[in-house]
């Protein structure tokens, strides 16, 4: 057990990898906003401006998620 | 690079005081390097707003119409987040859309500090505008009105309550989504940037790649500031929008 504390200073590094993983979903969610708003735009080309306001303000709400993780990986490395 | 614990990429968010002051009443007062480029921020919009509009001209120079670009942007925002009634509000969302804006530029200059990567700062910020716009929503609404928006209409009575509790806690954490939204945001560009800036002596010839990345990345920073700032005002506007909105 005399590596007790060298094991929990190599976990804190798997455990910001495995937070990294966080990322997956933000990058799900941005491509299905987009797609959407492309696919909105082809439709209805008139709507554009309106849908490129809600694409951007989605992207901002996916991207903050994925961000959450970023901010999570900081705390674990440097807490 | 973790190993290495004098230029690590998260140094560059350390704050230390620069002019210390004594402490009042156990608060510590010293001019940190985030509050010299808070002030900077301040002093660069102002100096800024003064010149390009100190001779009103009727058809705008180059300065007047960034200054009457950056307004009407503004404007906008409120107008279609926040009603006509909104524009009560309109100078404070403004000062605070510049506030946003200019001290994430200057967060962009080498060698400079972003106050806005520091979440003790934006979480101030977002604090501020949830707790005006809550005390704004009990005066305009009264207190029944404003507890009546956490249940929509027409639920069924047993739904009501874990409603209520739902909604309750979506209304509560969004100072803490404005603060963290932005903090993260910067403070992940500039790591980012840090990281790949790390890459580029180690590589000799091929270090021209990761220079190529960086520029492209620092271009992208500028849009991401530009586009936290609008996000910052547009939520607060949406926010500032359900309070003061008569008829739900």
């Amino acid at each position: 057990m005399e590596n007790a504390v060298a094991d929990i200073a190599s976990m804190k590094f798997i455990g910001a990898g495995l937070v990294s993983l966080g990322m997956l979903g933000a990058a799900i969610g941005a491509g299905i906003i987009f797609g959407n708003a492309a696919q909105g735009v082809a439709r209805n080309p008139s709507a554009e401006g309106q849908i490129r306001k809600i694409a951007i303000l989605g992207a901002v709400f996916a991207e903050f998620m994925g961000l959450l993780s970023f901010v999570l990986g900081i705390m674990i490395l440097q807490g | 690079m973790a190993g290495n614990a004098q230029h690590g990429p998260l140094d560059q968010f350390a704050v230390s005081p620069i002019i210390q002051l004594p402490n009042v009443f156990g608060i510590d007062t010293s001019i940190t390097n985030s509050a010299l480029f808070m002030l900077l921020g301040v002093l660069v919009t102002i100096l800024l707003f003064v010149f390009a509009t100190r001779r009103g001209t009727t058809i705008p120079g180059r300065m007047q119409s960034l200054a009457e670009v950056t307004y009407q942007f503004v404007h906008g925002i409120v107008e279609e987040n926040a009603g006509r009634a909104g524009l009560k509000y309109f100078p404070f969302v403004f000062s605070l859309f510049l506030f946003v804006l200019f001290v994430n530029f200057i967060g962009m200059v080498p060698k400079s500090f972003a106050p806005t990567s520091q979440i003790i700062v934006t979480l101030g910020m977002g604090a501020f505008v949830f707790l005006c716009i809550t005390i704004i929503a009990l005066i305009k609404q009264g207190p029944v009105g404003f507890f009546k928006h956490f249940v929509p209409p027409g639920l069924p009575l047993w739904i009501a309550p874990i409603m209520f509790l739902i909604e309750m806690v979506s209304y509560l954490s969004r100072p803490f989504s404005l603060g963290i939204r932005l903090a993260a945001n910067m403070m992940a560009g500039h790591t980012l940037i840090h990281v790949i800036a790390a890459f580029v002596a180690p590589l000799a010839l091929f270090g021209i790649l990761p220079i190529a990345f960086l520029v492209f990345m620092t271009g992208f920073e500028f849009f991401v500031a530009i586009l936290q700032a609008y996000v910052f005002t547009m939520l607060c506007c949406m926010y500032l929008g359900e309070a003061i909105e008569e008829h739900h």
